[in-house]
């Protein structure tokens, strides 16, 4: 497996100016470490790399790695990579979001990219908040936890992220958390196979704004809970649903195989040439 | 598209998407909305067919943000929309603006705000086209004024595209859009493809947002070997933010030159009897063929008056009247609107002559006669 300091000349620019912009503690350095882990153990070119990302903190993470980067407006990091990866499907382009940029502002956009099933792989960095505004609540904070726009507890019932781009028909959802870093490398890496739209949401930690909030403790007292709260879907089969209470199924927890968007349309293309061909002159 | 110039009776809309084609659009994604909808269906037949690709997305912000993946990805791509749509277009036309990416929204304009009038004509979206999306930005408008320029100017706005890195919307009102009218196809070698200029130096020595002496930096595609950034954030020559307040001011500053740079060449403008003139319409879009009627009326009762047509909105040619104001006693702007472009005729004007509008904001048109009256007013 490749070194730290391997990765870091193999895949962090070294033209951009660091450090980086988030906090102590952060999650999103290890999922975005674990990312390139992945990529490196499919020996993919870093030219034949896109990697597109939303707004927020995750929205960061593409300026410093050395592939073709795109950095798009709030929430539509997805339909961006959809033009993309139509216009190049020769390219793997990869998809870094938050919570409240995939299932809030971008929520349209992640459901239907699930219904095209377009090959690209999605990685949902959900951490609860939102941070680089300074702590409001998402999409996925739990119902009664707090954030700085519901500071006596959040009457909103939390997206189940994985819940939601399986019913909206992603062909491969992955789940783990930013502790189990095995796991997260092994789901990342198949999640880019798939020939399909696949999403890994990944459970990680916001202790500045979330933690902090809600007495979560600091980033390795979150982590632990990571740990903790995290059952594998094998086991998690043989569990009651008393036992699952409050836990995070992780795993593949849905692999399938559909007619990709790209490969259907060069038969559209094909068909419509052929048509042609076929018309009187 | 034969070998020799073809005639054909076609609608604007149908103009426009030819115009793509020849331009050589090779991507479209859009989201239906009337009265622009015949552009997206044309384009879904004949795109494949060119193997050129379509899309239709979940909403305008999904069209838009897929098109500038599209010319990431070294496409020429093309919306089309029409008032509402165009608002959900804003965010995204400004991130094509500061990263510079090439790019054509149509927008077949109806009588708004907000869902208006479907599919009566109006002007409406003058302003919001010039300054729509948020903060400081140059913008390239063209406005057809008949089935032909709808095929022309499509070709030239695809080529602007290119040529400036910028996005250019095509505005067009209704009646232009479902006009039926003849119109001259010229052969495919005949019209002048402009390619957006791609870097040739080494990958390590690409500075992606370094401008050459044209003003425009060359643009790599993604997947050619060349790996960058491409950000909304304000950006340095690498492409990587930055809040050095230097940088900034060269990044949007940098915007504004190219445009300036080719100012000329991007205003499109015609004149009609302004040599002896003594009066102007100054009009656009459909207000053209009210105008030229209403000019053959008055011309016939011996009044000297003219016109001036304006097939770029913006930047506006402010040149095309500071040419003439110095032998014009009044001019008059009928606009489906309540004066959008009269009130940068007023600005450019600055109180030599006497400046008169007609507004129509209820769906239908202004008559060749409502013009023949007003002037006949003006002039006595």
């Amino acid at each position: 497996m490749i070194s730290n300091s391997q990765l870091v000349n193999k895949y962090f620019r070294h033209n951009k100016k660091f450090p980086h912009i988030w906090c102590p503690g952060c999650g999103i350095g290890t999922i975005l470490g674990n990312m390139l882990r992945a990529i490196d153990s499919l020996a993919i070119d870093k030219n034949d790399i896109a990697f597109v990302s939303g707004i927020g903190c995750t929205g960061r993470t593409s300026v410093y790695v050395d592939f073709n980067t795109l950095h798009t407006t709030h929430g539509r990091a997805l339909p961006f990579a959809t033009g993309l990866k139509l216009a190049r499907p020769e390219l793997n382009v990869l998809v870094a979001t938050g919570d409240g940029d995939a299932t809030a502002i971008g929520g349209n956009h992640l459901i239907h990219a699930c219904r095209r099933n377009i090959d690209i792989t999605t990685i949902i960095f959900n951490n609860y908040i939102y941070g680089m505004t300074g702590g409001q609540y998402s999409p996925t904070t739990p119902h009664g936890d707090k954030a700085y726009t519901c500071k006596l507890g959040n009457i909103e019932r939390p997206f189940n992220i994985s819940a939601l781009v399986e019913a909206a028909g992603a062909t491969f959802v992955g789940r783990t958390t930013s502790y189990h870093t095995l796991q997260l490398q092994n789901i990342i890496k198949k999640a880019i196979q798939h020939k399909g739209f696949s999403v890994v949401e990944v459970i990680t930690h916001c202790p500045t704004t979330y933690g902090r909030l809600n007495r979560k403790g600091g980033a390795v007292e979150m982590l632990k809970w990571q740990k903790q709260v995290a059952v594998d879907k094998s086991r998690a089969e043989k569990m009651s649903s008393e036992e699952l209470e409050g836990r995070i199924i992780t795993g593949v927890l849905v692999e399938k195989e559909l007619p990709e968007f790209c490969e259907q349309y060069d038969t559209i293309i094909e068909q419509a040439q052929n048509q042609v061909k076929g018309k009187p002159a | 598209m034969t070998k020799k110039t073809s005639y054909q009776l076609m609608q604007g809309n149908e103009a426009v998407a030819e115009g793509a084609l020849a331009a050589g659009v090779n991507f479209f994604a859009g989201y239906p909305i009337t009265p622009s909808t015949e552009i997206a269906e044309i384009l879904a037949d004949k795109l494949p067919e060119n193997g050129g690709k379509f899309i239709q997305m979940e909403d305008e912000i999904g069209s838009i943000a897929a098109i500038i993946g599209a010319s990431i990805g070294g496409c020429k791509t093309l919306t089309a929309t029409s008032g509402p749509g165009f608002s959900l277009m804003q965010e995204n036309l400004g991130f094509a603006c500061l990263a510079e990416i090439p790019l054509v929204i149509v927008n077949v304009m109806r009588a708004g705000p907000s869902t208006g009038l479907p599919t009566s004509p109006s002007q409406g979206d003058v302003m919001q086209a010039r300054w729509g999306t948020h903060g400081d930005h140059p913008i390239i408008v063209l406005t057809p004024s008949s089935v032909e320029e709808a095929f022309l100017y499509t070709i030239k706005a695809v080529n602007f595209a290119e040529k400036y890195r910028n996005p250019v919307i095509i505005l067009m009102d209704e009646v232009i859009g479902h006009m039926r009218a003849r119109v001259s196809l010229p052969p495919l070698a005949m019209v002048e493809q402009v390619n957006r200029v791609q870097p040739n130096m080494p990958p390590e020595w690409y500075l992606p947002y370094e401008r050459s002496a044209s003003g425009v930096a060359p643009m790599a595609s993604f997947g050619d070997g060349y790996r960058y950034h491409i950000t909304g954030l304000i950006h340095d020559a690498k492409g990587f933010p930055t809040a050095n307040p230097n940088e900034a001011r060269d990044n949007i500053r940098g915007l504004f030159a190219k445009i300036e740079r080719g100012f000329r060449e991007i205003c499109l403008v015609d004149y009609e009897l302004m040599e002896d003139a003594e009066h102007a319409i100054l009009a656009y879009g459909s207000m053209v063929l009210s105008a030229r009627s209403a000019l053959e009326q008055l011309r016939k009762s011996g009044i000297k008056i003219g016109l001036i047509k304006l097939g770029t909105l913006w930047p506006f040619p402010r040149f095309a009247l500071e040419h003439y104001l110095p032998q014009l006693k009044t001019i008059l702007v009928p606009e489906l609107n309540m004066g959008q472009i009269y009130r940068e005729v007023l600005r450019v004007n600055a109180g030599k002559a006497v400046i008169e509008k007609i507004n129509r904001v209820n769906g239908t048109i202004i008559a060749p006669d409502e013009i023949v009256k007003t002037v006949k007013g003006m002039v006595r």
